[in-house]
Parts: C-alpha cells; structure tokens; sequence
C-alpha cells in the first residue's frame, strides 16, 4: 500500500492531538492523585480552630490558609484597579478613537500584552528603589505595590476584551440608540454596554484568572514565604503560586511537599472553576447572538 | 487610555534610567555584554542568560511548531465534530492552567525521566525545560492558527468540494499554503509567549549561568536571571545588570510586537487590493 500525504497529515494530526491529551491528563491526573488524598482542614489550617483561623484571631502556622486568603487579597485589589480603567480603556478604543490616534493606543495595548511578567515585577521593583532615592526612605515592597502591578499586567486583557465585546456588537443594535435621539455616551451606557455586558463579564473573569496565577509579578514586589494573612496594604504577604514555587525548591520534610501537592491542587481548582465559568458564559453569548434574540 | 500609554512609557523610562549608570560607560557596557557571570570577582555579563533565553525559546518552538499545526488540522476537519470539540475545549482549557504548576508537575515527573533516560546530571536541563515550555506555548498558537484558518476554510470550502477533494487533501493541499501568514504570526506569539516565561526555566532549567553546549546543559534565562539576583544578591553592580536584562526583554518583546504587526498588516492590506481586483 503506498502512503499518500494527505493520509500521513491525518495520522499525524491525531498522532499530535494524542500526545498534548495525554500530557494534559498525567499533569492533572498526577496532582489529582498526590493532592487529593491530603485534602483535609489540616491541610489549609495546620493545628489551629478553622474558625479562629478564618475570622483571623489566631495566626496559621502549619496551613495553606495565609496563602490562599492573600491571593484572594491579591485579586480582590487588583481587580479593583484594573477593571474600571480597563472596561473605560475598551470603550475608548472602540467607540471614540479614531485615525492615527487608535493605531497608537492600540499598538501600545499589543506592546503591554506582550510584557513579560517579571519585567512588570521589575518595574515595580525600581519604583521602591526610586521612592527609597527620593521621598520616601521607608518604602518597601508590599501587597499594595504587587496589586498595582498585577492590575499592569491584566489591563490588555481587559482593555482588548471590552473592545471586541463592543465592536462585535451587530449593527443593527449600534443604531438602535441614535435612532432614538440617544447622544453617543447615552447609547453606550444604554444600549451597547448592556448589549455586550456577558462577554466583558467572561473577559474580566479570565483577567482574574491570569491575576491568581502569576508568580513572577508578585516574586519581586513582595510576596514571602511566611507571612500570615496581611493586615493592611503596606504588608508583605504569602500567596499561592509562590508556596508553590517556593516549597517545591526548598521543602524540608514529606510535610512540606505535601502542603505543596495541596496548594497546586487549590490552585488549578481555583484558575479552572474561573475558566469554566467564564467558558459558558462566552458559549451563551455566542449562541444568543446567532440566534438573533 | 492616556493612563495605559504613560504606564508603558514609565515602564520603559525606568529600565533605561536603572540601567544608565552601567551603560553610559565602555568598561559597563563591555561588562554588560561578556560571556563570564561571577558577581564575587566583580564580572557581570549577562551574555550567557541571552544565550539561554534564545536557545530555550527556540528549541521550545521547534518542539510546539509541528504540534501546533498538527492538533490545528485535527480541529480543522480532520477529525470527526466530537473529539475536535473535546480537543479544541481542552486546548482552551490549557490556557488557563497556571505556569507554575507546568513547572511544578514537571519537576516531579518529567525531571526523574530525563535523568534516568540519559544518566547525565540532575535532569534541570535545556531539553526538560523546553518540553515543558512547549506545553505552555501550544494554547497560544493553537487558538492564533485556528482562528486564521477557519476563516480561509470559508472561503475556499465550496471550491475545495466542487473539485472532489477530501477534506484531508483540501487541507493539505490549500488551506496549509494559504496560512503561511497565521503559522508565521502563531510562530512569533508562542516565541514571545517562551521568552517571557519565567516560571518554568526557573524551576526547571538548572539556572547554571553558562552558554549552553548541548540539550542536556543546564541553562539560565534573562527572566529566570532577574528573579536570581533579585532574591539572592544584594551589590549594586548585579542590580544594574538585571535591570539591562529586563531592558533587552523590553526590546525583544517590542520588536516581536512590531513584527507581528508588520505582518498583519501587509497581508491585509495585499488581501484589500486582491478584494478590489476581483
């Protein structure tokens, strides 16, 4: 029998589809099988009353607790941050910029996507080095610092997000509102951001997702391994992926490594409930658009 | 907008001011750019972590490039509409799969294969690293390649089955010469998506300061350089060199934007008058 080529493409696009499943399967398998067994209130709490621990009386020594409750931190404040700059940002690009002006704004949106992390953990860091310089001799790095740049590093996502939400808007539903005497920023606030809100939703869902994963921002601008659960935005804080990081290179005892088995496992929990999440809900938009509802 | 655009700037500004006191002069510059990394003898080339930047970034791309373009056919029509569903959900799913637990599952299962199956070194290697790295960058590529062919395959889908092709063939034979452009720019993404990692060469890679010899060496990159010095080193001097190393990656990821967006618009602009042609 003689191959023909279009029969070797198809063994070997099943052939690559086939390896790239079974690498995603171990890699979750083989956390579901080490993390699951130690799910446990010791796990995230060590030794101390899980309600003593959550309403923060009591410190948490031996538990993930302090590191799942700074990420939580984490993304509350950076979201914070960067979701109404980021949703106004999409709503400039796609409604009011026009000519040269949007090449320029857009290409530097493109040219902050395209930042490596930790060079937005280095920026941070050199503003503490400039503001020890100049204004003020106490700055350190902080939770505060590592929401700011965190909020840096998810704005693209926002800002592109927003604006194709925006620009896929049909056009007969860009019109509805002119033609009914609707000024531009009437029609916006009214009719196009309603229109468009699902997918801006799931967009600011997956900028959150990307917020509790990244470690590089966050090592150089003020995470550390213990910690405990920050009381103010000056704090150094403790926060997932970095235990993660941290005790896979310096774990001591079987203990140590299993509370990193664990914390990976939070995490991928945590990063693919907001997946999904975000997943049907660009699934629901989508259909209601072909549908013409 | 305007907060975007001076964010980018003072990003900028700030490596380029951190990095002047070494710049400025010969005797830093050269410092700078030599091959030799030891900070207790006061030499702080950062050649070596280039070195290992490109060569992981390559080799990375070299092992995601044929995967990419394969599991794209596979979701493009080459396999039946149910398990091209389940590979397209998953490849989306991948995305959001954190770096550092890539980097983590890695350490613990790919690390011991390596080192048993070749007996040299601790397996923290160049291979290890760019095996796990294509992981992270397939996604990437993936959803760019897709979304660019599916729009060719409209166009050319009805000529393709009025001459008899099968879909196999149409995909060979058209729809692969037609993306040329989409496998370029998949290209340039997953290679800027590699070069910024920093969690997996961290964790992975052995982090030796030297340019490396063979697949086997263990590596450090740029990114994986900064972290280093800034958890461990304290002199002045280091401090400067990494904020030259976040400089060239502010460099590197700006060209590679620029590309991007050279390519884009050529061909789209090929594309208008071809429209206008016809």
């Amino acid at each position: 029998m003689n191959v023909r080529p279009e029969h070797a493409l198809t063994f070997f696009s099943w052939l690559a589809a086939g390896i790239v499943m079974t690498a995603v399967f171990i890699l979750i398998g083989y956390l579901l099988i080490k993390g699951l067994p130690i799910m446990s209130p010791a796990l995230f709490f060590g030794d101390t009353p899980w309600r003593a621990a959550v309403m923060g009386i009591e410190p948490v020594f031996d538990g993930i607790y302090p590191a799942v409750a700074g990420t939580f931190i984490l993304i509350a404040c950076s979201s914070f941050i960067a979701i109404p700059v980021g949703v106004f940002c999409g709503i400039y690009l796609a409604e009011y910029a026009r000519g040269p002006l949007k090449n320029i704004f857009s290409f530097m949106v493109d040219l902050l996507s395209g930042m490596p992390s930790i060079v937005m953990g280095l920026f941070g860091f050199a503003l503490i080095l400039l503001m020890r310089r100049t204004l003020y001799a106490q700055a350190n790095t902080s939770i505060l610092l590592s929401s700011a740049c965190i909020a840096l590093l998810i704005l693209p996502y926002l800002i592109r997000m927003t604006q194709v939400a925006l620009e896929s808007l049909p056009e007969s539903t860009r019109l509805l509102g002119p033609s009914l005497g609707y000024t531009r920023w009437q029609n916006i606030w009214h009719v196009l951001l309603p229109a468009s809100s699902t997918a801006t939703f799931s967009g600011i869902i997956l900028s959150i997702g990307r917020a509790a994963e990244d470690t590089a921002v966050i090592m150089l601008t003020g995470v550390v391994a213990n910690a405990g659960i920050p009381r103010a935005l000056s704090d150094k804080f403790e926060a997932l992926p970095f235990s993660i990081f941290y005790l896979t290179a310096e774990h001591r005892d079987e203990l140590e490594l299993q509370r990193a088995f664990g914390s990976a496992l939070v995490l991928l929990t945590l990063t693919a409930t907001l997946f999904l999440i975000s997943y049907c809900i660009q699934r629901r938009f989508k259909r209601r658009w072909e549908l013409g509802e | 907008m305007l907060f975007c655009a001076l964010c980018i700037t003072a990003v900028f500004g700030f490596l380029v001011y951190f990095s002047c006191p070494l710049l400025s002069n010969a005797r830093g510059l050269a410092g700078i750019f030599s091959s030799v990394w030891k900070p207790f003898i006061g030499e702080f080339g950062i050649l070596p972590m280039l070195a290992g930047t490109f060569s992981l970034a390559f080799l990375a791309l070299v092992l995601a490039c044929p995967l990419a373009i394969g599991i794209t056919c596979f979701i493009q029509g080459l396999a039946p509409a149910r398990p091209a569903n389940a590979v397209r959900s998953l490849v989306y799913f991948m995305t959001s799969i954190p770096t550092v637990i890539y980097g983590f599952v890695a350490v613990f299962v790919l690390v011991p294969i390596i080192r048993d199956t070749f007996n040299r070194g601790a397996g923290f290697c160049l291979m290890t690293s760019a095996i796990t790295l294509s992981m992270l960058i397939i996604p990437t590529m993936v959803i760019t390649l897709e979304a660019d062919m599916r729009q060719r395959a409209e166009e050319v889908r009805l000529g393709a089955r009025s001459l008899g092709l099968t879909p196999a063939q149409e995909l060979l034979w058209i729809l692969l010469p037609c993306s040329g452009r989409g496998i370029v720019v998949a290209m340039v993404l997953g290679f800027g998506r590699a070069v910024g990692d920093t969690l997996v060469a961290l964790m992975v890679a052995g982090n030796a300061p030297v340019i490396p010899q063979s697949l086997l060496d263990s590596i450090r990159t740029l990114t994986a350089h900064i972290a280093l010095v800034v958890a461990t080193d304290s002199q002045d001097q280091a401090y400067y060199s990494i904020f030259a190393a976040g400089l060239l990656l502010f460099l590197i990821m700006a060209l590679l934007t620029v590309l991007i967006r050279t390519i884009g618009g050529r061909f789209g602009q090929r594309e208008k008058r071809h429209e206008r042609a016809s």
